[in-house]
């Protein structure tokens, strides 16, 4: 059997495309199963506001949403252009396209998940802080959507660059390889956004009066949970616009292959650890004010070292990228 | 398209560089984010001891990084030595 490259484009589209929602509705789905738990136990806890926590659970719900209905957008368009080239490049653009949605939207969709369900619970707790809480929440969660849309930034260029006038050895796995590194790389940091929102919306609706601490410091750490998603992308970026010379060996694609997967998994922990460091700051400030500079000092400090080993993936994969 | 055996060894080299490095990062990663969490609730129970409790996350989280440092040094004999 003898196929023909437009068959392969046409195989690796409808694979990327169903990858990207399959991958791409895990996250979400997780995160507005949670938030719905949430509010059902704060409608329990305080039936007379049973109409405000709906309508917050629904905004919440709709923000986790968007992760996936990115996915949904990769995958219509996998499904349904059709794609001409002479390139077994575009193969694995397609591929790679659909993966690096996938991947990317399921920490965010998770993330974004914990915040609605904590304002849902705060609002139950403290009606009157309604208004703030709805607001943290939503602040809280559009960071932790954040690296879902770097994902799915990565995914656009990749399928709207023509990649086929490029030599085909290396590029096959640079390409993946941005994928991987953009994709796997947001997992993280959504995640361990979230868990800062979660505890910044918990925060406000246990001490009100602490509300602008409590809100600076989730920023500032939910700020620094992205920076390996950051990372990511921009191993992303260097892997889809460097041209690399053509090879008929098999060394030169394994190197930029593995600098993506380097990358992209190696992103995944220290956006999960910093995020627990930053959850465990803002819940500590809405408790014991006082101790605000103590706890962002060494909140940064906590999360400096934890960055380190996403240092150590970044210098990895830039050696393999300009070295190997 | 002749592959050759030292060319494929290679290609493994680099292909193991990554995925040492890419997943030995986790563990830490994770890990020293919990110690820092349980120093920041320290701190917020006992601001006081803050200069002791900051010796002591970083002595816990240098002995956690010790792993993704054994990733780093595999990576980079990988890459350099192998």
């Amino acid at each position: 059997m003898d196929f023909d490259i437009q068959t392969w484009i046409s195989v690796a589209a409808f694979m990327g495309g169903a990858l990207a929602m399959g991958l791409g509705a895990i996250g979400a789905a997780i995160g507005e199963g949670y938030t719905a738990a949430q509010a059902n136990a704060a409608v329990s806890r305080n039936p007379g506001i049973s109409g405000d926590i709906l309508k917050s659970m629904l905004v919440g719900q709709a923000i986790a949403e968007s992760a996936s209905i990115f996915a949904l957008v990769v995958a219509m368009i996998l499904l349904f252009t059709s794609f001409t080239s002479q390139s077994y490049v575009t193969a694995c653009v397609m591929l790679s396209s659909g993966l690096c949605m996938g991947f990317g939207a399921i920490g965010s969709g998770v993330g974004s998940g914990f915040p609605a369900g904590a304002a849902c619970m705060g609002m139950a707790r403290q009606p009157a802080m309604s208004g703030r809480l709805t607001t943290n929440m939503l602040i809280g969660s559009a960071v932790c959507q954040t690296p879902s849309i770097f994902a799915l930034v990565t995914s656009f260029i990749l399928l709207f660059t023509d990649f086929s006038a490029r030599a085909v050895s290396p590029t096959w796995a640079a390409v993946l390889g941005a994928g991987f590194a953009s994709g796997l790389g947001a997992v993280g940091s959504g995640l361990g956004g979230g868990l800062v929102a979660e505890s910044g919306c918990k925060g406000i609706a246990r001490q009100p009066l602490s509300a602008t601490p409590v809100t600076n410091v989730m920023l500032l750490g939910q700020a620094v949970t992205q920076t390996t998603a950051i990372y990511g992308l921009l191993i992303g970026f260097i892997l889809m616009f460097k041209s690399f010379p053509a090879t008929d060996s098999i060394a030169p694609p394994m190197a930029l292959l593995g600098a993506g997967l380097c990358m992209g998994i190696g992103a995944i922990g220290p956006g999960i650890g910093e995020g627990f460091t930053a959850r465990s700051a803002v819940k500590w400030i809405a408790r014991n004010e006082g101790a605000t500079a103590d706890l962002t000092r060494l909140m940064l400090v906590g999360q400096a070292v934890a960055e380190s080993t996403g240092i150590y993936s970044l210098v990895i994969a830039l050696i393999l990228i300009f070295v190997a | 398209m002749a592959i050759e055996g030292a060319d494929i060894v290679q290609a493994a080299a680099y292909l193991g560089a990554g995925l040492s490095m890419g997943l030995g990062a986790i563990g830490p990663g994770v890990g020293e984010g919990m110690a820092a969490a349980k120093a920041c609730e320290a701190i917020g129970k006992n601001p006081r001891e803050a200069g002791l409790l900051t010796r002591t996350m970083l002595v816990g989280q240098a002995v956690s990084e010790s792993t993704g440092i054994y990733s780093l040094v595999v990576a980079l004999l990988l890459l350099f030595v192998v």
